[in-house]
Order: C-alpha cells, then sequence, then structure tokens
C-alpha cells in the first residue's frame, strides 16, 4: 500500500481494533499504538518527500495515486502531497498523538471516545491527501458527525447547545462549499475535454470570470467559516469551550487549519482572478477577525474561552496572510497554520490538566499555580509566549513573516488593513501576560491547591512533544519555510499572473 | 400471445402468484404464523428472480413495455416490500393480528403489483389502473388496526385524499387526451407541444401525483395517515409508495412532457422549495417519531425533485440511485422505531433518552440511519444527496441546490435531536433492552448493510447509471 493511502488505513484499523477491545487499558493502548504508528508514518513520509526532491523530482505533488471511483462522473480516489500538505499532515500526526494522551484519564464510555477522536482524525487526514474535489470533500464531511457526538456527549458546559451550534454552522458552511464544487466541476471543461473534479486538471485551465465571480466568494466563506472568518466564528468559542481536551485541541489545532487550507488551495488556486477581485471584503473581515478575537480574550474570564477567541484572532492572521498574495505572506500564513496548530493545542492541553486538578477554569478562582505545579506552569509560560511572539518561537516567525509580506503592499487600503492586523500583537501581549500574573504568579488562593500533583508520564510526553515542535520551528524556520516555499511557488505564480 | 412474451409481465405474475399462494394457504394452515416464513421466503424468491437477467420488449399493443430501467426499479421496489414485510413480522405475530396476518402480506403485495404495472406502463389506461390497484389496498393496510381509531381515521383519510387526487388527475387526462387525441405515451409525446389546455391538462396531472409524493401543497393527508396507520404502514407508504410514484413520474416527465420540459422545470422549481423548506420547518416541531419521520420523507422528496430538473441522463440516475438509499435509509430508521413500538409502545422521541446505554446496537443502526438521511458521509446517503445535487447543477440550477443545501443542513438539526435524545440525554428509566426477532433482525441488517454499502460502493450507481436514460 502507497505511503498516502496508510495515513487513512492505520486510524480505520486502530478504529476497528478499538471496537474489539475489552477494558479502556486495552482501549488506551491500541490507540496510543495506532497513533504512534501513525506519527511514524508521518515522519517517515517527511524523510522520503525530502529524498524525492533531492532525486531531483519536481513534479508538484509527489506519491501520487489515482483510482476511479465513480466513472460517470469522473471522480476519482486521487491523492499526492506537496510540501504544504507534508507539513500538515505532520502537525496532524503529532496532535492526534498527543490527544490520545491527553485522554489518558478519561473514563466514561472511553471506547466510544477514542474510535470519534480517531475518526475525526482520519477525515483531517483524507482531506490533506486528496487530490480529487470530490474525495477531499468526502473527507471534509467525515469529520463532521463525531464532532457533534464528541462535544455533546464529553463535553461540559452548555455542551449540547454548543456541539449544535458548532455542527449546524459548519454543515452552513459546507453547504456553501458544495454549491462552489459544484462550479468548478460544471466549469473544468472550458478547454475541451470531460469535467473533472481533479485538482491539478483543474489548475490548469481558466475559469470564466463570472463563474469566479459567483462561486468564489462561497468556496472562500464556506473554508473561512471553518477557519473562524468574521463574522461565522461565533461557533468556535463556544464549541472550544465545551469540547473535551482531545476535541479542543484537535479542533483548534488543525481543524480550524483545514480552512484556511481549504481556501487557498481550493478558492484562491483554482479561481485567481476572482481572488484578486474580490480579495478586500475578506481582508476588512479578517482584519476584524484577527483584532476582534483578541479583544474579546481579554474579556474572558473563562480559560477556555480566551484561548477559543485567542484562536479567532491566530486563525483570522492566516486568511489575512493568505489574502495578502505575494509569496512572503503566504508563507508565513502556513507557518502560522503549523505554529498556531502546535501552539494551541498546547494550550488546551494545559488547560485540561490545570482544570483536572482545580475543577475550575476561571482565572480569578486560581492563583499561585506555579508554586505547586511548576512543570504544567512552565509549559503554559512557554506556549504564552510563544503565542505573544516571542522570537526564538514559532508564533514570533509566522506573524513576523506575514507582517513583512503584508508592508510589502505599498496602497494605503493594505497598509491600514496591516496596522489593525499589528495592533493585535499588542492585545494579545495584555491578555496572555494577564493570564500568566493571576494565574501562575501571585499568592496561592486556595488551600486545596497545596494538595495538587504535578504532572505524570502521559502528560508530561503531550506537553514535551508539543514545546520541540513550537521551540523546532522557532529556532530553525528555514527547512520549514523551503517545505511551504515550493509548495506555495506555483499558487503564488497563478495569483500573480491573475493580476490585471 | 406465446410463453416468452408472457414472461416479460414476469415480476408482475410472480407477485400475483405469492400473493394467491398466501390467500389459498391461509385456509389451511392452523397455525397462522407459519404463513409468516412461507410469504417471506416466497417474496425472497421472487427479489432474486428479480435480479436474473431479463428480456426488454411489449406488450398489449403498446399498454405494457419493459425496460431495463423499469426492471431496475421494479427491483428497488421489492427490495423495500421484502425489508417492510421482514419488519412487521413481530408485530404480525401478536394475537389480535393472526386471524388477518395473510390478507396483510398478501394486500402488500398486490399494492406492490400495481406500482409495478404502472411502472411499466405504456398508455395512460394501465398507468391508471396501476395506480389505483397501488392505492385502495394500501387504505386496507392504513385502517389495518380497524379497532384503533386512529388507524381507522388514516384509513378513511388515506381512501377520501387519494380518490380525490385521481379525479383531478383523471381530469388532467381527459384533457391530454382531448387535445392528442391518443392516450398512448409515445403518441402523446408527439402531440403534446403544450398549448394552453395542454398546460392546464399537465398541471391537473402534476397536481394528481404531487398528492401521491405528497408534494408540499398536497402533503396535507400525509402526517395524519402516517401517525395513524400501523407503524409497517406507514414505512411502506413513506418509501416504497412514494418511491413508486417518484419513479413514474421521472418517466412520464422525461417522455411524455419532454416537449414543455422548461415549462416543468419551472413548475418543479417552486414545488422543491416549498416541499424541501415546509417540510423541514414542520419536522423541526415534531415529538412523534412517526410524524417526524413523516414531514422528514416530505422534505426529502423535495430533493429528489432536484434530480428530475436535471432532465438528463444523469437526472434520472440519480433519482432510481436516490430513492434506493432511502429505502435503505428510512427502513434503518423506521425498523429500529418498529422495534421501539412493539416492545415498549413508546412513540415519542424524548421517551428515547438514554436508549444507547440500554440497546448500543440499534442506537448505532439508529444513528446511520439518520446520518444517511441527513446526507452525511461516508454512509451512503450522503451520495445520493450530492449525486442529486450535482444534476440539478448541470442544468444550472447552481441557487436552488443552494437552497437545497440550506435545507439539507436545518434537516441535520432535527435529526441530530433525536441523536441527542438516544446518546446524550440522561435517562433513569431508559428503554429496557429490546430482544430483536431473527425477521426484524435480518430485515435491520439488510438495511443497515445497504445503508453503508451502496455509497462506497460506487459499481451501484454505475449499473444505474448505465441504464439511465433523459431528454432526446
Amino acid at each position: 500500500m502507497d505511503i498516502l493511502t496508510l495515513f487513512v488505513t492505520i486510524p480505520v484499523l486502530t478504529m476497528l481494533a478499538i471496537g474489539f477491545a475489552k477494558n479502556t487499558q486495552q482501549v488506551r493502548l491500541i490507540s496510543a499504538v495506532g497513533m504512534s504508528i501513525q506519527l511514524l508514518n508521518a515522519v517517515r513520509l517527511l524523510f522520503a518527500f525530502f529524498a524525492e526532491r533531492k532525486a531531483g523530482n519536481t513534479a508538484e505533488f509527489l506519491f501520487t495515486q489515482d483510482l476511479v471511483w465513480f466513472k460517470s462522473l469522473n471522480i476519482h480516489y486521487a491523492i499526492g502531497v506537496d510540501g504544504i500538505a507534508v507539513a500538515m499532515l505532520v502537525l496532524t500526526a503529532i496532535i492526534i498523538f498527543t490527544g490520545v494522551f491527553a485522554s489518558w484519564t478519561m473514563k466514561e464510555l472511553t471506547k466510544e471516545f477514542f474510535i470519534s477522536l480517531i475518526l475525526l482524525a482520519t477525515g483531517v487526514f483524507g482531506f490533506f491527501i486528496s487530490l480529487d474535489l470530490f474525495t477531499m470533500f468526502v473527507f471534509y464531511e467525515v469529520a463532521v458527525i463525531p464532532m457533534y457526538l464528541l462535544i455533546g456527549i464529553w463535553g461540559s458546559g452548555r455542551k449540547e447547545y454548543s456541539a449544535m451550534k458548532l455542527t449546524i454552522m459548519l454543515m452552513g458552511g459546507s453547504a456553501l462549499l458544495m454549491v462552489g464544487l459544484f462550479g468548478i466541476y460544471f466549469n473544468s471543461n472550458v478547454a475541451g475535454g470531460e469535467l473533472t473534479w481533479n485538482l491539478q486538471e483543474i489548475a490548469k485551465i481558466q475559469i470564466p470570470i463570472e463563474a469566479q465571480r459567483m462561486f468564489f466568494p462561497m468556496l472562500f466563506v464556506g473554508f473561512g467559516v471553518l477557519g473562524a472568518l468574521f463574522p461565522f466564528h461565533t461557533w468556535s468559542p463556544d464549541g472550544h469551550a465545551s469540547a473535551p481536551t482531545a476535541v479542543s485541541m484537535l479542533h483548534a489545532g488543525v481543524l480550524m487549519k483545514l480552512g484556511g487550507y481549504g481556501a487557498f488551495r481550493v478558492a484562491m488556486y483554482l479561481m485567481p482572478e476572482a481572488a484578486q477581485e474580490q480579495a478586500w471584503i475578506f481582508i476588512v473581515l479578517t482584519s476584524i477577525s484577527v483584532l476582534y478575537g483578541a479583544l474579546g480574550a481579554i474579556m474572558q474570564t473563562d480559560l477556555k474561552y480566551i484561548n477559543a477567541y485567542s484562536s479567532v484572532s491566530h486563525c483570522g492572521l492566516i486568511l489575512f496572510g493568505l489574502l495578502m498574495m505575494n509569496q512572503t505572506a503566504m508563507n508565513g500564513a502556513i507557518l502560522q497554520m503549523i505554529s498556531h496548530g502546535i501552539m494551541t493545542a498546547l494550550f488546551f492541553a494545559l488547560i485540561g490538566m490545570i482544570y483536572g486538578r482545580t475543577h475550575t477554569r476561571m482565572i480569578d478562582k486560581m492563583g499561585g499555580l506555579m508554586k505547586v505545579i511548576p512543570f504544567l506552569s512552565v509549559a503554559y509560560v512557554i506556549g504564552g509566549l510563544a503565542s505573544l511572539g516571542l522570537p526564538g518561537f514559532s508564533g514570533f516567525v509566522a506573524e513576523m513573516t506575514i507582517f513583512v509580506g503584508a508592508f510589502q503592499h505599498a496602497d494605503i487600503f493594505h497598509r491600514v488593513a496591516t496596522i489593525i492586523a499589528v495592533s493585535s500583537i499588542v492585545v494579545t501581549a495584555v491578555y496572555i501576560l494577564r493570564v500568566v500574573g493571576v494565574l501562575l504568579l501571585g499568592p496561592i488562593k486556595n488551600d486545596e491547591f497545596l494538595q495538587l500533583k504535578d504532572a505524570e508520564w502521559h502528560e508530561q510526553l503531550t506537553l514535551v512533544t508539543l514545546i520541540i515542535g513550537i521551540a523546532g520551528i522557532g529556532i530553525a524556520p528555514l527547512w520549514l519555510s523551503d517545505l511551504i516555499g515550493e509548495g506555495l511557488a506555483p499558487v503564488v505564480a497563478k495569483l500573480l499572473a491573475a493580476i490585471h | 400471445m406465446n410463453i416468452e412474451q408472457f414472461l416479460l409481465m414476469r415480476h408482475e405474475l410472480l407477485l400475483v402468484i405469492t400473493a394467491l399462494i398466501l390467500i389459498v394457504a391461509e385456509i389451511f394452515v392452523a397455525d397462522k404464523t407459519k404463513i409468516i416464513p412461507l410469504g417471506v421466503g416466497l417474496f425472497f424468491v421472487n427479489l432474486v428472480i428479480g435480479f436474473l437477467p431479463a428480456q426488454t420488449g411489449t406488450l398489449f399493443g403498446g399498454m405494457f413495455h419493459n425496460t431495463d430501467m423499469t426492471i431496475m426499479m421494479k427491483n428497488v421496489l421489492n427490495i423495500g416490500t421484502f425489508i417492510v414485510i421482514l419488519q412487521s413480522a413481530a408485530w404480525l405475530k401478536k394475537p389480535e393480528n393472526h386471524d388477518k396476518l395473510a390478507e396483510f402480506i398478501a394486500l402488500l403485495i398486490s399494492t406492490l403489483v400495481g406500482m409495478q404495472f404502472m411502472i411499466s406502463s405504456g398508455d395512460f389506461l394501465m398507468f391508471y389502473i396501476g395506480l389505483e390497484t397501488a392505492t385502495i389496498p394500501v387504505a386496507a393496510l392504513a385502517a389495518f388496526e380497524r379497532i384503533r381509531n386512529r388507524s381507522a381515521e388514516a384509513g378513511v383519510k388515506l381512501i377520501l385524499s387519494s380518490a380525490l387526487s385521481s379525479g383531478v388527475l383523471l381530469y388532467g387526462l381527459s384533457m391530454i387526451y382531448g387535445t392528442t387525441g391518443s392516450i398512448y405515451f409515445d403518441a402523446v409525446a408527439l402531440a403534446f407541444t403544450g398549448t394552453q389546455l395542454q398546460t392546464l391538462a399537465f398541471i391537473y396531472f402534476l397536481a394528481g401525483m404531487a398528492f401521491k409524493i405528497s408534494l408540499v401543497p398536497f402533503h396535507l393527508w400525509a402526517a395524519d395517515v402516517y401517525e395513524g396507520a400501523p407503524i409497517n404502514v406507514t414505512s411502506y407508504l413513506s418509501v416504497v409508495s412514494k418511491g413508486a410514484a417518484v419513479f413514474i413520474l421521472t418517466i412520464l416527465l422525461f417522455t411524455v412532457f419532454s416537449k414543455i420540459v422548461a415549462m416543468w422545470q419551472n413548475v418543479l422549481y417552486t414545488l422543491a422549495v416549498l416541499t424541501m423548506t415546509v417540510g423541514n420547518l414542520f419536522a423541526l416541531r415534531q415529538k412523534n417519531i412517526k410524524r417526524f419521520l413523516a414531514f422528514s420523507s416530505i422534505a426529502q422528496a423535495g430533493f429528489i425533485l432536484l434530480g428530475m430538473m436535471g432532465a438528463n441522463e444523469l437526472g434520472s440516475a440519480t433519482v432510481v440511485y436516490f430513492v434506493l438509499i432511502y429505502i435503505f435509509s428510512n427502513l434503518s430508521a423506521f425498523g429500529v422505531a418498529t422495534l421501539i413500538s412493539n416492545n415498549s409502545g413508546k412513540e415519542n422521541i424524548d421517551e428515547y433518552n438514554g436508549f444507547y446505554s440500554t440497546n448500543p446496537g440499534l442506537s448505532l443502526i439508529m444513528l446511520l440511519a439518520l446520518f444517511s438521511l441527513a446526507g452525511i458521509p461516508p454512509v451512503a446517503g450522503f451520495f445520493a444527496k450530492f449525486f442529486l445535487f450535482t444534476a440539478a447543477a448541470s442544468a444550472g440550477y447552481y441557487w436552488l441546490v443552494f437552497i437545497a443545501v440550506i435545507n439539507a443542513t436545518i434537516s441535520l438539526f432535527y435529526y441530530l435531536l433525536v441523536v441527542k435524545a438516544m446518546f446524550i440525554n440522561k435517562n433513569d428509566n431508559p428503554i429496557a433492552p429490546i430482544t430483536i426477532d431473527i425477521y426484524s433482525k435480518v430485515g435491520l441488517i439488510l438495511a443497515a448493510v445497504g445503508l453503508v454499502v451502496t455509497g462506497l460502493w460506487s459499481d451501484v450507481f454505475e449499473v444505474i447509471r448505465g441504464l439511465s436514460f433523459g431528454i432526446n
């Protein structure tokens, strides 16, 4: 079996194996083994990809496979990866791997929980390997079912409301996507020949501009809902706050990146003319996302809500960077996807662990945690510093690149938008430092906290893995940048050619 | 007429024989429950023979004609009926139903015969005979539990409303005959150019059909009948009956009315938007699972219209494919609801609370069925719905598709309410574990396997696609 299909087969086999497990311990063990294999496979893919490139293979997508699925509609199971997809696959593998360990102490309906969690990840993996728009859409929607159950059953707080809201809003987004995909499909033979869903084939032709004008906003907003584009972001704070730890990690870490990834891989790549024309609308919206998310985070006192709003802000920055449509800014946007993916997973993991000990997520009820649970606290500080863009961590590299790219546009509109977006960094610093100050430093507010135990082995494993990721990207961003850059080149070339 | 020509009616004849055997057997069999395995066995043989290669051709000077596609449609209906029979076994075994057990299966089969003749009809006379043969026994079935007021009421409502709709339909047919001078489909198709009177005739005809498919605004009978009738009859009505009417409407629109395609596309546009939206909005408010599934099936009928509006080969293929998958999805959902209703008498959605904790297997089947109805992969409903929408988009109806997907999203909301009741809501006194009899088990497994396989396994669609027909 080829290396990419393994990304779907391994989780499917893991789910089947979990189905036969007899007790919670076996369930945990099988999940951990399965996801470790998945992580190894991702690393193997990374090396194989570099080896191919070194050997001089310059095709846009590597490891391609193409099997006919529905012949009469020309639907294929077509897969292949470029540098960006490889990076996203590795990210997903890391997060689901750590997510399993972060859910180690799950007690209720463990079998169902891990199956749903891994099913969710399967959808994400499938999405990133697909080159056929139909297959891609199938995988995208596969992620919906487990999402509802995961939040509804194992969530906390207003979980039923949040689960429903999230599911319905995301499905509303995919309603737009579906129409947009039809628009692409039925315009994919303007150069003659058969209608096709194949991304590479469609990229070769130019979709008529009228069709682009109609379908580009549908696709961009459709993906934008998932990427927390203002004003379609409202599912995100509620959803993340109610979801169990591992689901928040996976959702904010990877699933929201599906939005950004789809926005440039499908919407902008295939319809560059309309992207150039309509970018200004979405630049306005994303600038609002960025600042609004950051300001929203200041107002919150619940740790999960703080992080959820901060995700809205950071994911807004991803779309913002993509819409700047030059190599530098888009490179930064993809870096931001990966950096924020790991960072936010770290945060949600930590919040879950802290909540498991203190049984509260309200920052004003806690204090001085640094003295009782130093390991978790230090990890929180590292995550926080990365989030506010301190040099040496991944966040700095990504945001810096985005803003440098954005400033390459000399006109007043882009300048103003960039300045608004940049100002979010200051706001971010405020809420991060406030949380660190109140939560970790200061006096211990509650005597019960003195009994708290620091991180267990599985928690340490989760945190260390994620911190290595953040620091790795921060210290040596170049190799990742190269990986992304070569994947971006054809997209950028198409976008630049579309300027009149 | 030689025997070979006679065999063109293989499907129908076999069904008639089956029904007769069952009625005769009832006289001689002392233990009435033995009729169930007999009926199931005979019908299964029927079903299998239906799939054997068959001849195509015309009979009775063009009144009856068989094509590969009509054979496929009949097989699809056979599958649905087979599952319904399996699912009704447990209910039929109840002592109060013993004395009319054989009648139930025989009546069910005779309605199916009517539908199959209707699908194969080559003129409006045969079409109308088939339609009535299909309708009248169903009214008897709806009133099957005649000592229960609601069931009797359902029977009367069904017969009255279908009498009215038949009247409207016949009025339209008489005008068609008056303006074209023929009742044969081929001749009518040539002469039907869309003059004013013909347009009026078409509207009457379509109104009559819309009654049968329960399209909004002709749907008001459906909810009451569905709720009052025994649950197995409801599932039959909402799946097989509706499927047959959809098939013949597709055939007629694509052949007889092919010259006025632009006109009927506009009419269907309005009907589709109304049906999807109104069906959904009513389904949102339902508390009773039968009414809930009734309104959801009204909304689903709206989606089917999108496939017809494609008015090409893809359109007819997706309609048949959708009905096939809809049979599996709806019958899975109804199968679980039947078991619950038979075992505990509970039919309200909030009584399903905590169902997963006691009946995980049934809950999972219900979950898959509901997600299939909502159109979420990897279950088959996604593919069915996606392809239907593809057909509509291929004719350029992007906004209609948009309205439809928004409706699909709304429908997801109410399907999730049932999922929420089963999986998330807590209940101190959930429905006790249900022991499933062998027939229901086979029926459920068949439906559930169909639910998973027919989507991912692309050959199913390709075979149907290969038989499809469009407007020349």
